[in-house]
C-alpha cells in the first residue's frame, strides 16, 4: 500500500506552500528522512522530507504550484506499484503519467529521469516542471472553465481535463477542490517570482506578477513598521572621470549646434540601461501583485516654484543621449512654466532626483509610488582617492538609491547599483 | 453462415452512419433493411418534407411578390406536382445512401431482421453471425389514437406518411399535434390552399420550445389564417366516409371541428416488436424504448441500440451521432461522450424555429440565476431587406459565469443559424466569446451577436 506525501505545515503560520523544486523524481528510491522537495512557505524555502521508505512512485503536484497544507503532493510505494487514485488533487497533465508495467519496465529501462537541459524552456521567464511536457505551462481549458476556475479559486494547472485532448471543461473545474488562497493568484505558476524576472523584451509593456508568500509577508510587516512605503537606502560612490571625459568629447563633437549633453542626461541613460538589466527594480507595487515593467520610463524630479514635479522621459533606454538631453530640457522648461500635460508627468517606472547643482554631497529621495525605487544624485566633487599605490584626485559622485522593500530587497538594489556604477565608470559599456 | 464484425438492424440515419463508421474502422459490416435505405428521414420524414416546405415557401413568396416589384399573376398550386418532386428528392437521397454502402463495401441485406441469442440475426431463412456486435437501429413509426376512434385509415384519418403521398389536397384538414411534424404540415397544406385547424393538447403549440417561440409562431399562423387551438383535448371523433368530426374541449369550452381529413401528428411509436428482443434478454424502459447504458449497450452484452429506439430526442442528427459513437465503442475506441443536452432542435415551418439547451421556463424551474438577452429580426438590416422580420434570437446566459444555458431562434434561416450556438456550447464558450467573434454585416446572424450583447446589457442596435 502506497503512502501519501502531504504538504506539511513547515512554519507555525503556514497555510499553503509553493512547491519550488522536486529534489527526488518519480522512480527515485527514497528513505524516511530524505529530502523530497523544496517548498516555499510564508517565511522561507524549507525542505519537505519523506516519512516512508520505498520509491517515489508518483508526483502529483508540478513544480511551481501552490498547495494548501494537508493536500497530497506525491506517493511513496513499492516499485511498480500503482496508485489507486490521485489523492486530493489530480495529476498535472495526463501526458505526464509514466505508464510503468511492473518489473519489466524497471529492469529494461529506469523510469525516465528528467534533465533540466532536455526540457525546452518556453521563455526565460517561465519554468517548466521538469517531468512535464514542454508546453506544461499552457493549460488547455474552455473559456467557461477558465472563468469558473478564476472565480472559485481553482488552479487550472492542477485539474485533469476530460475534454478533447485533455482540455479542462466545466465539469472538471466543478469537481476540483476550490482553494481560497489562490483566488487572486491563479496565474502565479506561469512565472516564479522567487527569481528576478527576465529582462527580455516580450513586446508587452509590462507583466503582472502576483505576490509570493514571502513577498506578502514582507509587504505587510515592513509597511506596518515604517509607513505605507517601507524605504531603505543604499549609497555608492561612483568615479565620474571617464564619464566626464566622454561628455567633453561628445560635446566637442556636437560643436556649437544644439544643446550640450549634461551629466544628468548621462545618468538618466545609465539608470535606464541598468533598469533593463535589473527588471526587478523597474516595477510598481500594486497591493496584490507587482507590475514588472518591460518598458523603462524615467521620472525626472524637477524643482518648481512651490514644489516639485517629475516629468517623464519615456523609453529612456532606447533614446540617444542627445534625445534625452533635448527632451529633459524641454520637459524641465515646461515644468517650470507649468505647461506640462498630464501624460508628460505620469507613468514613470523609476525616478531620478538630482540635487548636484545645489552642491549636495548626498541625500535620500522619497519614492514616488507606485514606483519601487528612486536614485538620488549628489554633486560631482574632486576627491583624493587611492589609485594603485598612490593617491590621485578624481571626480566622484555619491548616488543613493531608495528602495521599496516590498518590491526590492537589499541584494536586488545593490546589484542594480553595481550595474549603474559600472556603466558610469565605463560609459562605453552603455554601447553594449 | 455468413458472418460480419458488425450487423446493423435498420438502414435509417443511425443505422447507415453506424455502418459507414464501422467500415471506416476496418470492421466488416452488414445492414439489414426491409424497405428503402435512409429510413424515415430520407423517405418519409426530414427530406421530403423539406422539399414540400420549399414549395410552400415559394407559394408564400409569390403571394407577396408584388410588394417587391415582381407581380406574379395566375399563380396556381398543385400538390401532386410538389409531391412528385419531393419523391424524386427522396429517391435521390436513398440512392445516395445505397452508393455510400457500396463505397464502404457494406453488405446490404434486404428483409426484416430478427435478433437471436449468440449475436445472430435472422433474415427470412438466412442467419448471419456478428463477431463483435449487433446494433439495433429499427427506428420508429407514426401512430394514431385508437382510444378515441382515431385509427389511421389512410383516407380520412391519415399519418404524415400518407400526407407525403397525396396526389391532391383535401379541402380542409385538422392536424392533431403541434410539435415539429404538425407545425410543418400545417405550413405546407395551408400554402396549398387547405383550411387548417391545428390542435395541440399541451397549453401551447411547439410545447418543447421556449414559450416566446410558441407565442411568435401562434401569432404568425393565426395571422395567416390557420386556426390554432392549444390546450385542447379531443374527447370524441366521428370518422365518416368523407369527413371527420372532432369533439374538442379547450379552456373549459366545448366545440366541434369538422374537416375533410385528420392528420395524426401526435407522437411516434418505436419499432421494438417482433424483432427478437425478449429472446435475447434485451429489456425495454417504462416508456417502451430499448434500455441502454452510457455506451449504448443494451441489457444483453454485444447488442447495442441507437437512434429512435434508444430513446428521445427522436431526431435524425441524434441518431447520426449515436451511430458514429457506437461504431467507435465497438472498435474499442473511447469516443467523446454525447452531450444530449446539446442536441439542436429545429422546426422548418415559416418562420423557422431552432433551439439548443434550456428554455427560459426550464431555467426558472431549475432556479438558475440567468439573464435573457433578446434581439428581434425587425431591427436587423438583412431581415428588413428580405422582408423576413418575423422572429428573434434569445440567449439565456448564466448570470455569474456567462455560460450559454439555452438559445432560441425564431426566423428565416434559424435552422442554419443555430449551429453557431451549438459550437459555442460544445466548446463552453460564453456569451462574451460569441460577441468577440466578428459577425459579417449585414447578416441575420448579427442578431446572435446582438442577443449575446443584450444579455450583457450592451445591445447596440436597439
Amino acid at each position: 500500500m502506497a503512502t501519501k506525501v502531504h504538504m506539511e505545515a513547515l512554519s507555525p503560520t503556514m497555510e499553503e506552500g509553493r512547491l519550488v523544486k522536486w529534489t527526488k523524481h518519480e522512480g527515485d528510491a527514497v528513505k524516511s528522512g530524505d529530502t523530497l522537495a523544496e517548498v516555499e512557505t510564508d517565511k522561507a524555502i524549507m525542505e519537505l522530507v519523506a516519512r516512508a521508505d520505498g520509491q517515489l512512485i508518483k508526483v502529483v503536484v508540478p513544480e511551481g504550484s501552490t498547495v494548501p497544507v494537508g493536500n497530497v503532493v506525491a506517493w511513496i510505494g513499492k516499485p511498480g506499484e500503482k496508485v489507486d487514485g490521485d489523492g486530493a488533487i489530480a495529476p498535472a497533465r495526463p501526458g505526464n503519467e509514466k505508464r510503468e508495467t511492473g518489473n519489466v519496465a524497471s529492469q529494461t529501462a529506469p523510469a525516465p529521469k528528467p534533465t533540466p537541459a532536455a526540457v525546452p524552456q518556453p521563455s526565460p521567464a517561465r519554468q517548466a516542471p521538469p517531468a512535464a511536457p514542454a508546453d506544461a505551462t499552457r493549460v488547455k481549458a474552455s473559456p467557461l472553465a477558465r472563468r469558473i476556475a478564476k472565480e472559485s479559486g481553482v488552479d487550472l494547472k492542477l485539474v485533469t481535463g476530460s475534454g478533447p485532448g485533455g482540455r479542462v471543461v466545466k465539469r472538471d473545474v466543478e469537481s476540483a477542490p476550490a482553494r481560497e488562497a489562490t483566488a487572486v493568484t491563479t496565474s502565479a505558476t506561469t512565472f516564479p517570482v522567487s527569481r528576478v524576472p527576465s529582462p527580455a523584451r516580450t513586446g508587452a509593456a509590462f507583466e503582472d506578477v502576483p505576490l509570493t508568500q514571502i513577498r506578502k509577508t514582507i509587504a505587510k510587516r515592513l509597511a506596518a513598521s515604517i509607513g505605507p512605503v517601507p524605504h531603505f537606502f543604499l549609497t555608492t560612490e561612483i568615479d565620474m572621470e571617464r564619464a566626464a571625459e566622454a561628455r567633453e568629447a561628445l560635446n566637442k563633437q556636437l560643436g556649437e549646434e544644439g544643446g550640450k549633453i549634461s551629466f544628468n542626461d548621462i545618468i538618466i541613460k545609465a539608470v535606464a540601461l541598468a533598469l533593463v538589466r535589473h527588471r526587478a527594480c523597474n516595477a510598481w507595487f500594486q497591493e496584490d501583485h507587482i507590475r514588472y515593467w518591460n518598458e523603462v520610463h524615467i521620472g525626472m524630479a524637477v524643482a518648481i516654484e512651490d514644489g516639485l514635479i517629475t516629468p517623464v522621459i519615456r523609453n529612456a533606454d532606447v533614446k540617444s543621449l542627445s534625445e534625452i538631453g533635448a527632451e529633459a530640457r524641454d520637459l524641465a522648461g515646461k515644468a517650470r512654466s507649468r505647461r506640462l500635460k498630464p501624460e508628460e508627468y505620469t507613468g514613470s517606472t523609476f525616478s531620478v532626483s538630482n540635487l548636484g547643482m545645489f552642491d549636495i554631497d548626498q541625500f535620500t529621495a522619497v519614492i514616488n509610488p507606485p514606483e519601487a525605487g528612486i536614485v538620488a544624485i549628489g554633486t560631482i566633487v574632486p576627491k583624493a582617492v587611492p589609485d594603485g599605490d598612490r593617491v590621485s584626485v578624481r571626480k566622484r559622485l555619491r548616488v543613493t538609491m531608495s528602495c521599496d522593500h516590498r518590491v526590492i530587497d537589499g541584494a536586488t538594489g545593490a546589484a542594480f547599483l553595481k550595474t549603474l556604477k559600472q556603466m558610469l565608470e565605463n560609459p562605453l559599456a552603455m554601447l553594449l | 453462415m455468413a458472418s460480419f464484425d458488425v450487423i446493423v438492424l435498420g438502414g435509417g440515419p443511425a443505422g447507415y452512419i453506424c455502418a459507414i463508421r464501422s467500415a471506416q474502422l476496418g470492421m466488416s459490416t452488414a445492414v439489414v433493411e426491409q424497405e428503402k435505405l435512409g429510413g424515415v428521414c430520407v423517405n418519409i420524414g426530414c427530406i421530403p418534407t423539406k422539399a414540400l416546405l420549399h414549395s410552400a415557401y415559394i407559394a408564400g413568396l409569390l403571394k407577396e411578390s408584388k410588394e417587391f416589384g415582381v407581380e406574379a399573376s395566375g399563380v396556381k398550386t398543385d400538390y401532386g406536382v410538389a409531391m412528385k418532386r419531393s419523391r424524386r428528392v427522396s429517391d435521390q437521397n436513398s440512392k445516395g445512401v445505397e452508393f455510400l454502402m457500396k463505397k464502404h463495401k457494406i453488405t446490404v441485406v434486404k428483409g426484416t431482421g430478427v435478433v437471436q441469442p449468440g449475436k445472430k440475426v435472422k433474415v427470412g431463412s438466412d442467419v448471419y453471425e456478428a463477431k463483435k456486435a449487433v446494433v439495433i437501429a429499427t427506428g420508429s413509426r407514426v401512430k394514431g389514437i385508437p382510444q378515441i376512434g382515431l385509427e389511421i385509415n389512410k383516407t380520412t384519418v391519415i399519418s404524415s406518411d400518407d400526407a407525403l403521398l397525396l396526389e391532391r389536397v383535401p379541402e380542409s384538414l385538422a392536424i392533431i399535434g403541434a410539435g415539429a411534424v404538425g407545425m410543418e404540415f400545417a405550413d405546407i397544406f395551408h400554402a396549398f390552399g387547405v383550411k387548417i385547424t391545428l390542435i395541440e393538447a399541451l397549453p401551447r403549440i411547439l410545447p418543447i420550445e421556449d414559450a416566446e417561440a410558441s407565442d411568435t409562431l401562434a401569432k404568425s399562423y393565426r395571422k395567416r389564417g390557420i386556426d390554432v387551438i392549444a390546450g385542447a383535448k379531443v374527447t370524441k371523433a366521428a370518422v365518416g366516409k368523407d369527413k371527420v368530426t372532432l369533439d374538442i374541449e379547450a379552456g373549459g369550452e366545448k366545440k366541434q371541428v369538422t374537416a375533410a381529413a385528420v392528420l395524426m401528428a401526435a407522437g411516434r411509436a418505436v419499432n421494438t416488436e417482433n424483432i427478437g428482443l425478449k429472446e435475447c434478454g434485451i429489456q425495454l424502459t417504462d416508456r417502451g424504448f430499448i434500455k441502454v447504458d452510457q455506451n449504448l449497450q443494451t441489457t444483453a452484452p454485444g447488442y447495442y441500440a441507437i437512434g429512435d429506439v434508444a430513446g428521445p430526442p427522436m431526431l435524425a442528427h441524434k441518431g447520426f451521432r449515436e451511430g458514429s459513437v457506437v461504431a467507435e465503442i465497438i472498435a474499442g475506441q473511447k469516443p467523446h461522450a454525447i452531450k444530449y443536452d446539446n442536441v439542436p432542435s429545429v422546426t422548418y415551418c415559416h418562420p423557422e424555429v431552432a433551439s439548443i439547451g434550456l428554455t427560459e421556463d426550464q431555467c426558472k424551474e431549475k432556479k438558475l440565476d440567468y439573464v435573457a438577452g433578446r434581439f428581434p429580426f425587425s431591427a436587423n438590416g438583412r431581415a428588413r431587406g428580405t422582408g423576413e422580420t418575423e422572429g428573434f434570437v434569445k440567449i439565456l446566459r448564466d448570470k455569474k459565469y456567462g455560460e450559454i444555458l439555452g438559445a432560441h431562434i425564431v426566423g428565416a434561416h434559424a435552422s442554419e443559424m443555430i449551429h453557431e450556438l451549438a459550437v459555442a456550447r460544445e466548446n463552453e464558450y460564453t456569451v462574451e466569446e460569441i460577441d468577440l467573434a466578428i459577425h459579417a454585416h449585414p447578416t441575420m446572424s448579427e442578431a446572435i451577436g446582438e442577443a449575446a450583447l443584450d444579455s450583457l446589457g450592451r445591445v447596440l442596435h436597439i
